[in-house]
């Protein structure tokens, strides 16, 4: 099995060599269409998320996608496959920083451990806009917050309110019982419905542990434990989805209301069979266009990211920055039966 | 095939003495690698920028210093596939420890000790129970994988002394060579010298050549193994404590498939598979060679699937080559 002949070597080098040839080329014919159009002053945006051939983030991509086609700029995305941390992160950081990116639109896999390379990125020249999840407000120039904890709390109050008539017995089911986000929303929610809807009695909070079957289990009890309820509100994708199975094979199917917080692709089923008359997320498509056009204006030098700053986001219209750079966008999003269709993530 | 053996052994010592030097499958990929630096060079954009080198050193890092202790065992035949979980142990213990107030050194220091555990766990299973170490270390793979994420959960610590992470990529004066490089360097020395130019050395290859003989002409081969597998847990209990420092970053999933990058640059370099043949410097092209592609292909924004793709190619056809080579000097032999 030895090779030392002078034939041999040259063949290895020559089956090597074709193999990089064969690589090279593929490389080389991208390179040519990105210097092609990089060679006008347009400004280059590149969106990162947390990982790639996701539902969630091929919806926000392709809304960052719009935006930059519409103010002229060249799109690119790129990510670690699923499952990759913070450390896969960083080296595309830091291959945007080597390819000079104007702005780079990050949604971060942890909060801290992406902070050098964003440096290194901003010393470099790129504009580093995180989206859908922050990281330390210091490291990065701006932040596109989907949805604020008040405006989604009141926006499954106002669902629930409207599904049930405004009056009867309603419960919660959410994540885990030291869920930090779930436990913030219904203490807003509880807030909201003593203060507008005294109708209303929230009689039950239960915790499905965001398992899918023990949130069916649990949905089931509720069902037994108060056989006046009207409603429920579930701030978990995955309570909710396994409530609406749980509802769509029940007699309480159309007695019994169903909202919260959930995917379309999880919840259309639900939505098409009536279980479900309408329930929020946000949009993650606006929430790609949004962060494009900031990334858009910062890039200009139109806004600092400095609180009070305004900026025109082309169909979503003005926004304003907030404190510490944050650009919230907007009310929740209400998903129903007319709109669902639109939706694939 | 033994007589074939010896003819060609024959024909060797009968070339000059340049070609015996530079026309081997070492000296191939180091050409090869600076080829393809040459083309990255001119044909990427942004490849010739001032910040490609420091990246690139800092990412193949791990590789290149676990690389070092994997071709030693991989020449005598045995491979070691827990190193990349050894990584994650390492993190994470570096991780707790630090949480716990631990400093950096200390706690960088007992990371090492741990380290050095799991490869002698890894050895005596090896070298003394005489287990296949292909069955051990991927029992240990799992092993040490699961302690490490049993130990942090799915959290992650992120909080590291500033001072220390920043000299995980800090760069040597006004240059663009991280510090990393110096560790590596030394390390580089030591491996090479202990396998080019000791005893030790010869033994590591007379093992992977034959073990039996080996033993006869009086190598210690239980004794050799071990240290072999105790170096390789010692070195990636290092890379560890880089890597941590570098992303900032403490997690039970950290570095998970290294092994396998790892393996794959050791066998580009020139090593084989089956024991008994290799040499330190070829790796060390393979490794950059094979950051070198990954560097260039993400500054091209080709997917990640795509890369793996063409390094998993590359990696076949170098293989496949050799076989290809043995066949056409078997049916083609050469006329005297």
């Amino acid at each position: 099995m030895k090779f030392h002949s002078k034939r041999a070597t040259a063949f290895a080098a020559l089956a090597l060599s074709s193999a990089m040839i064969l690589t090279a080329c593929g490389g080389s014919d991208d390179s040519d269409a990105d210097s092609g159009s990089e060679s006008s002053d347009a400004t280059t945006v590149t969106f990162l998320p947390k990982n790639l051939g996701n539902a969630y983030f091929d919806t926000s991509n392709a809304g960052g996608a719009e935006a930059v086609e519409e103010f002229g700029g060249v799109y690119e995305e790129v990510g670690p496959e699923a499952g990759g941390g913070p450390d896969a992160q960083v080296q595309y950081i830091n291959t945007a920083a080597q390819q000079g990116i104007n702005a780079l639109v990050v949604s971060a896999a942890d909060p801290t451990a992406i902070c050098d390379a964003i440096d290194e990125a901003r010393d470099a020249g790129t504009a580093v806009i995180t989206f859908d999840s922050d990281t330390s407000p210091e490291c990065r120039d701006m932040y596109i917050q989907a949805a604020d904890a008040a405006g989604i709390a009141k926006a499954q109050v106002d669902l629930i309110a409207e599904q049930i008539g405004d009056e009867g017995e309603i419960a919660i089911l959410s994540a885990t019982a030291n869920a930090t986000n779930q436990n913030t929303w219904i203490g807003l929610m509880e807030e909201e419905l003593a203060a507008n809807h005294p109708n209303i009695e929230l009689v039950d909070t239960v915790y499905g542990d965001d398992d899918d079957q023990t949130s069916f289990d649990k949905t089931a009890a509720l069902l037994q434990a108060h056989p006046n309820l009207k409603g429920i509100v579930s701030p978990t994708t995955v309570g909710i989805t396994a409530a609406a199975r749980y509802l769509s094979t029940s007699d309480a199917k159309g007695k019994v209301m169903i909202t919260g917080l959930g995917t379309p692709n999880q919840m259309r089923e639900f939505v098409e069979d009536g279980t479900v008359v309408g329930f929020a997320l946000w949009n993650p498509g606006d929430l790609g266009y949004l962060a494009a056009w900031a990334a858009n204006a910062f890039v200009a030098g139109d806004i600092t990211g400095a609180e009070g700053d305004t900026f025109e986001a082309g169909k979503l219209g003005e926004y304003t920055v907030g404190a510490d750079g944050v650009v919230l966008l907007g009310e929740p999003f209400v998903f129903n039966a007319d709109n669902i269709g639109d939706f694939d993530f | 095939m033994s007589t074939a053996t010896v003819e060609r052994t024959y024909r060797d010592y009968a070339q000059p003495v340049w070609q015996r030097v530079l026309l081997t499958r070492e000296m191939a990929v180091i050409a090869l690698t600076l080829g393809v630096i040459a083309y990255a060079n001119s044909n990427v954009d942004n490849f010739d920028g001032p910040l490609t080198l420091k990246f690139l050193i800092l990412d193949i890092a791990p590789i290149l210093l676990i690389a070092l202790p994997m071709t030693l065992i991989i020449i005598t035949g045995e491979i070691d596939l827990s190193v990349a979980s050894v990584v994650g142990l390492s993190s994470v213990l570096l991780g707790v420890l630090h949480e716990g107030g631990m400093p950096i050194p200390a706690a960088a220091l007992l990371a090492l000790i741990a380290g050095g555990v799991c490869g002698a766990l890894n050895g005596f299973l090896i070298a003394y129970v005489g287990l296949p170490s292909l069955a051990v270390t991927i029992g240990t793979l799992a092993l040490y994988r699961g302690l490490a994420v049993g130990l942090l959960g799915t959290k992650a610590v992120t909080e590291f002394t500033e001072k220390w992470s920043d000299l995980a990529t800090d760069t040597i004066g006004e240059s663009n060579v991280p510090v990393i490089i110096i560790p590596f360097v030394i390390l580089a020395i030591a491996f090479a010298w202990l396998l080019h130019f000791s005893t030790f050395g010869r033994g590591v290859y007379d093992i992977g050549l034959n073990a039996e003989a080996a033993k006869f002409t009086g190598v210690n081969v239980a004794r050799t193994k071990l240290i072999l597998f105790v170096l390789a847990g010692l070195v990636s209990a290092f890379a560890g404590v880089y890597y941590t420092l570098r992303f900032g970053s403490a997690r039970g999933d950290n570095a998970t498939g290294l092994e396998l990058q790892v393996i794959a640059a050791v066998l580009l370099g020139g090593v084989s598979i089956f024991g008994g043949r290799g040499k330190l410097h070829g790796v060390i092209a393979g490794v950059v060679l094979l950051g070198v592609i990954a560097s260039a292909l993400r500054l091209e924004g080709v997917t990640v699937n795509v890369t793996n793709i063409i390094i998993g190619l590359l990696l076949v056809a170098s293989v496949i080559s050799t076989s290809v080579i043995a066949w056409i000097s078997e049916w083609f032999p050469q006329k005297k």
